[in-house]
Formats: C-alpha cells, sequence, structure tokens
C-alpha cells in the first residue's frame, strides 16, 4: 500500500489556455470545493509535486516548458489534461502554431473534458489521477523486486 | 540527573517530538482553513504527506546535498537532545544554529537560483533571530545561575516575572523559527512564493521528508523553550506552550510576508529594546 493517493500534490501549467480552465482549477481549492480535505496541495513545484495539471492547448512556444516540468517531477507521476483544448487542441487545434493537446509532447493519463472544465469534474479527474497513480507505484514496487 | 533518567528522556524526546509535532502541524492545517472558511484536511496529514515522500523517487541534483541534510537532521536532533536531556541550553542553542547552517549549504549546494535566494534570506533570517535566542539563554542563566536546562527547569519561581520582555522578544523571533507570515521569506509553507520553494525547491523524496520531520523536532524543541519561561507551573506551562503556537498560527493567517530588510530590521529592534532592557534590569536588581 503506498500514501500516495493520501497526499497528492499538484503542480498547475497554463500552457496556452483562455483562463477559463485556470479559474476553475483554483475555484478546486475555494471554500466550495476546497480540496485541502482530501491532502490535494497546489505546491506550485514540479519536484515537489505528483499531479501534473495542464490546461490549454500546447504550442511551439511551450512545447520545451511543458516537457521540462514534466521531466523534473519525481516518479511515480500522473498527468491530468484540464479542458478541451489540453485534451485535444480544442478550437486551437487547427492553428499554425499549435501543436495540438498535451499528449503530443508527453504521455498524458487522465483527460478532463469541457470548455471550461468544471470544478466537479477537475476533482473528479484528480481522483482518476491518484489511481493511476497507486498502479503506477505498485508497478515500480514489481520492477524492483 | 543520573545517566538512566538522562538517556530516558532522549528516547522519549527523540520518539514523542515527531509525533507531536507532526500532530501540531496537523492542527496548524486545519486551524488555517477553518480561519480562511474551508473545511481542512485530515488532522494525521502531515504524516500522509511524510509517508509519501518516503516513498517518492529521490532527484539527487548532487551527492553531497544528501550529507549536508542528514546534517541538518541529525543536529536538530542533537540541539534537542542536549536540552531535553538536562544539558547545557547555551550548548543547545548553538547545536540548532549549526543545524540551521547545514540547511543553508544544503540549498546552496543545488545551484539552483530559487534555492540560493532562500538560502541567503535564511542567513538573513539567522542574523535576525539569532541575537534572541541567545539573549533568551542568558536572560534564563541569570535568573537561575546555570544554564542547565535541568536546572532551569527546576527552578521555584517563574522565570517568566522576571524576563517578561525577553519572553515577548523570544516570542516574536519565534514567528522567524516557526516559518510563519510575516516573517517565511526564505520558505513558505504555503505554495505560490516567488521564489518557488525557496531553500527546498531542489529537494524531493526523502530528503524532503527528512527536512519536514526535522521541523517538527525544531518546533517541538522551541515550544519547550517556551515551556521554560514557567517551567515553575506545570500546568501553566503547557496551556501557555500551546497557547503560544494558535498564536503563530493566528499570526501566520493575518500577516502578507514582509521583505527582509523589514524582518531584520524590526528582529533587531526588538532585540535591543525588550532583549537588551530585560538584561540590564537583571543586572542592576
Amino acid at each position: 500500500m503506498s500514501f500516495l493517493p493520501k497526499s497528492p500534490w499538484l503542480v498547475h501549467y497554463d500552457a496556452s489556455s483562455c483562463n477559463g480552465c485556470d479559474i476553475e482549477v483554483l475555484a478546486c481549492l475555494t471554500p466550495i470545493y476546497d480540496v485541502e480535505r482530501f491532502g490535494v496541495l497546489n505546491i506550485g513545484n514540479p519536484k515537489h509535486a505528483d499531479i501534473f495539471v495542464v490546461t490549454g492547448s500546447v504550442n511551439e512556444q511551450n512545447k520545451t516548458v511543458v516537457k521540462n516540468i514534466y521531466d523534473q517531477m519525481a516518479e511515480p507521476k500522473v498527468v491530468v489534461a484540464v479542458g478541451a483544448c489540453a485534451s485535444s487542441g480544442g478550437i486551437f487545434r487547427e492553428c499554425y502554431n499549435v501543436s495540438g493537446g498535451v499528449d503530443t509532447v508527453i504521455p498524458v493519463d487522465v483527460y478532463v473534458p469541457g470548455c471550461a472544465a468544471r470544478p466537479e469534474a477537475i476533482i473528479d479527474g484528480v481522483v482518476q489521477g491518484l489511481g493511476v497513480l497507486e498502479a503506477k507505484y505498485q508497478e515500480k514496487g514489481k520492477a524492483a523486486s | 540527573m543520573n545517566i538512566a533518567t538522562t538517556v530516558l528522556a532522549i528516547l522519549i524526546y527523540l520518539i514523542a517530538a515527531p509525533l507531536v509535532g507532526g500532530l501540531l502541524a496537523g492542527v496548524d492545517r486545519i486551524i488555517s482553513a477553518r480561519m480562511q472558511g474551508r473545511y481542512g484536511p485530515p488532522l494525521l496529514q502531515p504524516f500522509y504527506d511524510v509517508l509519501k515522500l518516503w516513498q517518492k523517487e529521490n532527484i539527487l541534483v548532487n551527492r553531497q546535498q544528501k550529507v549536508y541534510v542528514l546534517s541538518f537532521f541529525v543536529f536538530v536532533l542533537v540541539a534537542g537532545g542536549i536540552m531535553f536531556g538536562g544539558g547545557d541550553l547555551l550548548l543547545a542553542v548553538f547545536a540548532l544554529t549549526l543545524a540551521g547552517v547545514f540547511l543553508v549549504i544544503a540549498a546552496y549546494s543545488t545551484f539552483s537560483p530559487y534555492a540560493h535566494i532562500g538560502a541567503e534570506r535564511e542567513m538573513l533570517q539567522m542574523v535576525a533571530y539569532e541575537p534572541m535566542v541567545i539573549l533568551t539563554t542568558v536572560g534564563m542563566y541569570m535568573t537561575t545561575k546555570s544554564f542547565s536546562s535541568f536546572d532551569i527547569v527546576q527552578e521555584e519561581s517563574l522565570l517568566f516575572l522576571r524576563l517578561p520582555f525577553i519572553f515577548l522578544g523570544f516570542l516574536f523571533i519565534l514567528t522567524i523559527k516557526f516559518r510563519k507570515s510575516p516573517f517565511d521569506i526564505s520558505m513558505s509553507h504555503h505554495a505560490h512564493q516567488e521564489i518557488v520553494r525557496g531553500l527546498t525547491t531542489e529537494f524531493s523524496g526523502r530528503d524532503l521528508a527528512l527536512i519536514e520531520v526535522a521541523h517538527w523536532y525544531e518546533n517541538v524543541f522551541l515550544l519547550g523553550l517556551v515551556y521554560l519561561f514557567f517551567a515553575a507551573v506545570p500546568a501553566v506551562a503547557v496551556t501557555v506552550t500551546l497557547a503560544t503556537y494558535f498564536l503563530e498560527v493566528f499570526i501566520d493567517n493575518n500577516n502578507a510576508r514582509l521583505k527582509w530588510q523589514h524582518a531584520l530590521g524590526s528582529a533587531w529592534l526588538v532585540t535591543l529594546v525588550l532583549g537588551v532592557s530585560n538584561v540590564i534590569l537583571l543586572a542592576f536588581r
């Protein structure tokens, strides 16, 4: 058993979101939703984080930033793509500078639909991410033994 | 105090301090949440956090950082062991300073610009609080004629009555030591600091867990110092010690972070006015 699902720390990155999803991510921290009830902290540092929450489609400018943040996170880690743009590129998909959803740069574990994604949907996505986190931890243990 | 009781006291400290410190951190987070109109995490959340960090990958920037972080941890334990074992208070305070220096070196060794700023601010914080900590032990020596915490705890009159200003000054710098706003300039418990996480930016996994547990030990050590002021009446001492912790949580939630100039200036002013005046009063008594 791991303690990962009991204390998920998030790092949130706005790839090229319209800020709609970002505000909904922050809404999860407010008294109405209060995700700290479940031990979730918006930690703001990739080296401390377990879950990478990305909003917005990835473009040529921030491709390397997304990749960099992902690489700096300690294993086991999970990526949650929040919103239509992060999942597939959304309405920006055809833009000349947009490479598409987050999964064009880094492996994504959970996709949260919506434009903008509702706080309930984001919390649900993070909770599903916890299952993936636990599975990755078990896998790592098997590989080690 | 014979050897058996000293060893027993140190063992109790080593086992109980992280439990007490972790529980206090849990209470801190719940009270902070309630002050912000939130429900807050479970009481045992700090323990979940540390156990989780223990299971995470430890990304090393270089190998020596582990040595420095471990030294920080060990010397915080040594400081507490000296004090709770009835030893020399001055030595305990110096051991705690040495521990702080190791944490600063650990942050410097990572070469991260954020950790560097954090380390520099931590050094300024040490410059800010250290005189008051020394004056606290000096004040205790002047009233009890002993640096030994065993003698001080057995003093029959309330130390607070003869060291009221030193106590207030100590409360002031306690905010710096607890890493609470407005003095959490080198490393904050809360996210979105302008220097990411300051001192601990580059630490992950077990190193970060060690730093967190060392912080719990450190908090218990400092609350132990608060206890000494009222040691003559244990019931009062425990009440005041807990009240002090909740006062710090209250201050934390009601203040924005200051610049280091203000932190240093105000801490020295408080030390000079409250600390030194109390020592002068004791000298001419």
